[in-house]
């Protein structure tokens, strides 16, 4: 009985091994072109393509140079501006319609719904031609609004907070009517507080979302100036593409902020990315 | 009645500013592109009705009918993810020492920019590249490899780069769906001797299905709808071997501004995403439930 118990260990111990060799090879092909692109940025010209992990002479040449080269810190406000504008009336926006949604009564809600649910299954990309056409007929061709508006209210958002706005009883607004409270008071006193946790759901996706996007930038800002981080480096590295430390440097600098955020706010994100097919 | 009434005006002013961008930027764009694609509309020359024109040059146009054939061949894709992501769920749906650590490296390429995501493959595969200095000195190949320089390659590369972004989003989704087995029906099985392969052929895949046409569905849309990487990376070479439907109707809108025809190419993506999309619906609400819903 006990030499059984002891094979069985032992198994187990062989089966935690590979388990975990198996782990740390796929961490090593996720992470590892990100390793090498952290460690080039470090290294010197000549010894740019080294395979090595570990740069011989570190130097923080590439930051310094790509820094003068494009003028970063202008890329990163650029990319400031964009990405929290849109976040803000993405939740503003979608908070009050989605309030409107979830506890209100009111004629044409069903064909509302309908709307918003159909036009998320119609790809992004349909309707950029038009939406181009739209920004320079107003005439914000080329300015940081005709960048932020189109794309900052998100529909996933307002069905994302509409279900969280009818998790909370439907007494308490019911209560709250009657005491006469009018419905923009309920909206900002009882039910925003209400659903926080969903709005930082919303803020960490259009965080992601926005600071990553480079191909509305690009089609709408004609100044090389205005553009976000990731329009840039695009840029550099069609235009530039010998500069490699120089790339290697920035792209180093534009994903940090996201991978900073994601792993600190990676418990609500994740869980916001599973919910979505629970429904 | 008259409640009501004074109901609906209050919730419409209350979706006012959202709606006002959605039908600006969302449903105006969407039904102005349908009559788009009968005109022959650009920046330049004088707009005028042409009919199915734009669809007729459409399929006398090689570059095109190569971008479908391609857009088409891109959704093999599809199934290697879904495979190789229920397979990485499984192995790390455990309790062990620093699992966390690893959902989290796994997840690190989702939320990366595809252009940073694209900048580093592109070094990775070039010529003088990482992977083809490791394949000499493991003395795999003599010469350096194109990948993506190379019209038979460059694809497959694409595919790759895809693949690797996109696993560790779908991991997540069937790590949640793993998790939501119960323990119980996992002890049974196990009481009643069967082996880890029959309680995942048994009870696993068949609780996953929900998990498996969801995300199947967001797989084909996106890869009929590939883009970013091919924009980084190719620019639909060499010889148009990476060229895409997404792609190429880009190149018509904003290169060639032929706003028109690019809306007739956006149609066609358009109506293959939704035959796709139709038929993972349907075969996912007999195959056991689509619960995915408003």
């Amino acid at each position: 009985m006990n030499r059984k118990g002891n094979t069985k260990q032992k198994k187990n111990i062989t089966k935690n091994v590979f388990i975990y060799l198996g782990l740390i090879l796929i961490a090593v092909i996720c992470a590892g072109p990100f390793l090498w692109m952290l460690a080039t940025s470090f290294k010197s010209g000549q010894n740019i393509y080294d395979l090595s992990l570990i740069p011989q002479n570190p130097t923080i040449a590439n930051y310094v140079g790509v820094t003068e080269f494009l003028n970063i810190p202008k890329y990163i406000l650029n990319t400031i501006i964009i990405t929290c504008s849109s976040i803000a009336l993405d939740v503003v926006f979608s908070a009050l319609c989605a309030y409107a949604l979830a506890c209100m009564d009111f004629k044409g809600k069903k064909i509302i719904m309908g709307a918003l649910l159909i036009s998320m299954i119609v790809p992004a990309a349909a309707g950029m031609i038009i939406n181009y056409l739209i920004i320079c007929k107003v005439h914000l061709l080329n300015t940081y609004v005709g960048a932020i508006l189109p794309g900052a209210v998100k529909v996933f958002s307002i069905i994302l907070l509409r279900q969280s706005y009818m998790a909370i009883p439907k007494e308490l607004i019911e209560a709250a009517r009657i005491d006469g409270a009018g419905e923009m008071r309920i909206w900002w006193k009882i039910m925003m507080p209400g659903i926080l946790p969903s709005i930082s759901t919303v803020v960490i996706f259009d965080f992601i979302n926005k600071w990553n996007e480079f191909l509305w930038p690009i089609i709408v800002l004609q100044d090389p100036d205005k553009y976000p981080l990731a329009t840039a480096l695009q840029y550099l590295n069609g235009s530039f593409n010998y500069k490699f430390g120089y790339i290697a440097a920035g792209t180093i600098i534009s994903i940090i902020p996201v991978i900073i955020v994601f792993v600190l706010c990676q418990k609500n994100y994740v869980e916001a990315v599973s919910g979505a097919v629970k429904g | 009645m008259k409640i009501k009434n004074r109901q609906t005006i209050k919730a419409y002013l209350f979706m006012a500013p959202a709606l006002f961008l959605l039908i600006f930027f969302v449903f105006v764009p969407i039904i102005g592109s349908l009559p788009l694609m009968f005109f022959d509309y650009s920046v330049l020359g004088k707009t005028r009705f042409t009919g199915l024109d734009n669809f007729i040059k459409l399929f006398q146009d090689y570059e095109f009918r190569k971008a479908l054939f391609n857009s088409i061949l891109f959704v093999v894709v599809v199934p290697v993810i879904q495979i190789l992501s229920i397979m990485l769920a499984l192995l790390v749906n455990r309790k062990m020492f620093g699992i966390t650590l690893f959902r989290t490296l796994f997840y690190i390429p989702v939320v990366t920019s595809m252009v940073a995501v694209a900048i580093m493959w592109g070094f990775l595969f070039d010529p003088n590249g990482a992977i083809n200095t490791l394949l000499i000195k493991l003395g795999a190949i003599t010469k350096p490899l194109g990948f993506l320089g190379s019209a038979k390659t460059a694809m497959i590369c694409i595919m790759f780069i895809t693949i690797w972004q996109g696993l560790g989003y779908y991991m997540m989704l069937y790590l949640a769906g793993l998790q939501s087995v119960p323990k119980e029906l996992e002890e049974a099985a196990w009481v009643d001797g069967a082996n880890g392969l029959k309680t995942l052929i048994k009870i696993k895949i068949p609780m996953l299905k929900p998990y498996i046409w969801f995300c199947s569905l967001n797989s084909v849309i996106s890869a009929v709808g590939v883009f970013d990487v091919v924009y980084v990376l190719t620019k639909g070479g060499p010889n148009d071997a990476t060229n895409v439907i997404n792609y190429y109707s880009y190149v018509k809108a904003f290169q060639d501004f032929e706003f028109g025809y690019a809306a007739a190419i956006g149609a066609v993506q358009a109506v293959i995403t939704t035959i796709l999309s139709i038929v993972v619906f349907v075969y996912g609400k007999r195959g056991g439930g689509m619960t995915y819903s408003e």
